[in-house]
């Protein structure tokens, strides 16, 4: 059983979010960019798990992004996976990423494909549903559980209010959150390691974006925190109450 | 004409649902057109009727019980089916657990472009564009949409929910339900208190608490408030609570009307998931913890302390002590 893990370059969770050229663009500069935390702790590490346990025999990284995303590619592969893609497309509308995606699933017939649940930048969770339109397979979203036997996936997904539990058939496409596994950190070996895994570059297909960004904004600022006394705490009630109404 | 997906659950519909249709019936009147729902699965006839009072003309309801359990990609199907006969210029969902899921199925079926996590209606000046959450909702970004057909995927609690009275007209549909791979085995709920995602009070506690035997603190007020309880990841990671409770960026994303923090810092990953919310109160015994620069309101001073009071003042307000 082949996996195909997705791969999203984003910005560190603590980078001060700000925009150029007009807030057209995310200004990068001395940004320090990570894989999609979503994408390296829970749909890469269950991968690696799965492989480990001998229900998967390949593990491929995938990404959709320029050349600079291949520092972060050779960060997941210090993580694990066998080799990885690139293709070589600036990311953007989520449909063109997907079809992308659905492109490179077809043509190495791989039994299940992984996102996480977001990416911590757009926050679309739109990739995974995407993909497994266009590869008319089964979709399980914001997976919690994964289990693979005899060619049946068992999963838990989350719901409003609780989990569910289901069974489903291979391929599938699934996008992963926390519960799936636990975050592993590289060791040296797998850093040495990860350099000379192959990676591939390949070109997109030709497909239209359905959406595009026009502009970038920032929330409205706070007006600033209004201070009760540790002495009188019922104010701040009366202020929730009469102010704020919210209780 | 827009189209609203009536999300249903044991064939009770669901709250976000109220907001999505409040959205696609203000967006329709905005575009001059009509609001319309679609329901799959076994939903009483007065509870589908009852969906006018948010502004729906008509709802389109199939019963046919293969939709009673969730399956996304025949969900999809019937879906886009529906939209296309009956000639949906857009579709509205809540970005909800089953929106998150169909509507980018349905975007890639119709290749009709889709923003998810919008938080306000079009702006229809020049083309079509949604204001969207971005950078765990630490900024907006203003999407074009580029197709004849629009997906809008709704950030829970951005909109708020809109009753205008009225009864919707009933038409029974029957749709594709075939092909589904997915069979549900059980389905485990947390029983007793409003879903975290759905909650407009929470009250959440951090390592400040100490140990979770001194978790009856942050549930006294939690009831005298009718709130949710929530947590931190550490408090969650040391299993002082469970996991389902855990907010910020790599647990649940929330929105409420109220989050009150207490003895939380505010490290930025947790700002992540609750800087959605419409009031926020910090309860700190140290006053440079950054929280307070994100907060409505504070009190700094020891929670073991403050909270009882808060309790107490709580209560009597509600006429409860």
């Amino acid at each position: 059983m082949k996996i195909l893990v997705c791969i999203s370059k984003t910005p560190d969770t603590t980078a001060k979010i700000a925009f150029t050229d007009n807030n057209t663009k995310f200004a990068d500069a001395g940004v320090q960019f990570i894989v999609n935390p979503y994408d390296e702790w829970y749909a890469l590490v269950r991968a690696l798990e799965l492989k480990e346990a001998g229900v998967a025999s390949h593990v491929t990284l995938l990404t959709v992004g320029a050349a600079d995303a291949e520092p972060i590619m050779r960060k997941a592969l210090a993580i694990g996976g066998d080799d990885a893609i690139r293709v070589n497309a600036e990311s953007s509308d989520s449909f063109y990423i997907a079809s992308q995606i659905a492109a490179v699933a077809t043509e190495g017939s791989y039994d299940l494909v992984l996102t996480g649940k977001e990416t911590i930048d757009y926050n679309g969770s739109s990739i995974g549903g995407m993909v497994a339109e266009l590869l008319n397979q089964p979709f399980v979203s914001l997976a919690t559980k994964l289990d693979i036997a005899g060619g049946t996936a068992s999963l838990s997904r989350e719901i409003e209010g609780g989990e569910e539990k289901l069974e489903t058939s291979l391929p599938l496409v699934v996008s992963c959150q926390k519960g799936m596994a636990e975050q592993r950190i590289p060791n040296m070996k797998g850093i040495m390691g990860a350099r000379t895994k192959p990676l591939a570059v390949k070109e997109p297909v030709a497909v239209e974006a359905l959406t595009t960004v026009v502009s970038f904004e920032m929330p409205p600022a706070k007006s600033g925190v209004k201070l009760v006394s540790a002495d009188t705490p019922e104010e701040l009630i009366r202020l929730l109450h009469e102010e704020a109404k919210v209780i | 004409m827009v189209l609203i997906f009536a999300d249903q659950a044991d064939g009770q519909i669901k709250k976000s649902t109220f907001e999505a249709l409040s959205y696609g019936s203000k967006l329709a009147a905005q575009l001059g057109t009509t609001a319309e729902a679609v329901v799959l699965g076994a939903v009483d006839n007065a509870s589908l009727e009852a969906l006018g009072n948010y502004g729906v003309s008509k709802v389109h309801h199939d019963a046919n019980a293969a939709f009673n359990q969730f399956d996304a990609q025949v969900y999809t199907k019937a879906i886009a089916a529906l939209a296309t006969q009956a000639g949906a210029k857009v579709i509205v969902f809540s970005s909800n657990t089953s929106g998150k899921a169909v509507a980018p199925r349905l975007s890639a079926n119709l290749k009709a472009g889709l923003v998810s996590g919008a938080i306000a209606l079009p702006d229809t000046s020049n083309g079509f564009v949604v204001k969207k959450n971005v950078f765990s909702a630490k900024a907006y970004a203003n999407v074009q949409l580029l197709t004849d057909v629009k997906i809008i995927a709704l950030s829970p609690n951005a909109f708020g929910v809109h009753a205008t009275g009225g009864a919707a007209a009933v038409t029974a549909v029957s749709l594709p339900a075939d092909g589904g791979k997915i069979k549900v085995t059980a389905v485990e709920k947390v029983t007793g208190t409003v879903p975290l995602g759905e909650a407009e009070l929470v009250v959440s506690g951090g390592r400040g608490l100490k140990g979770p035997e001194n978790w009856g603190l942050v549930e006294d007020l939690a009831k005298a408030m009718g709130a949710s309880t929530a947590c931190s990841r550490p408090v969650a990671d040391a299993h002082w609570r469970p996991h389902h409770e855990h907010v910020g960026q790599t647990g649940g994303a929330i929105a409420p009307n109220l989050y009150v923090a207490i003895g939380i810092s505010g490290a930025i990953q947790h700002l992540a998931g609750v800087n959605r919310s419409k009031t926020i109160v910090v309860i700190n015994k140290d006053p440079e913890a950054p929280f307070f620069k994100a907060a409505d309101y504070g009190i700094v001073g020891d929670a073991f302390d403050v909270v009882p009071k808060l309790t107490e003042a709580v209560k009597k307000l509600k006429g409860i002590a």
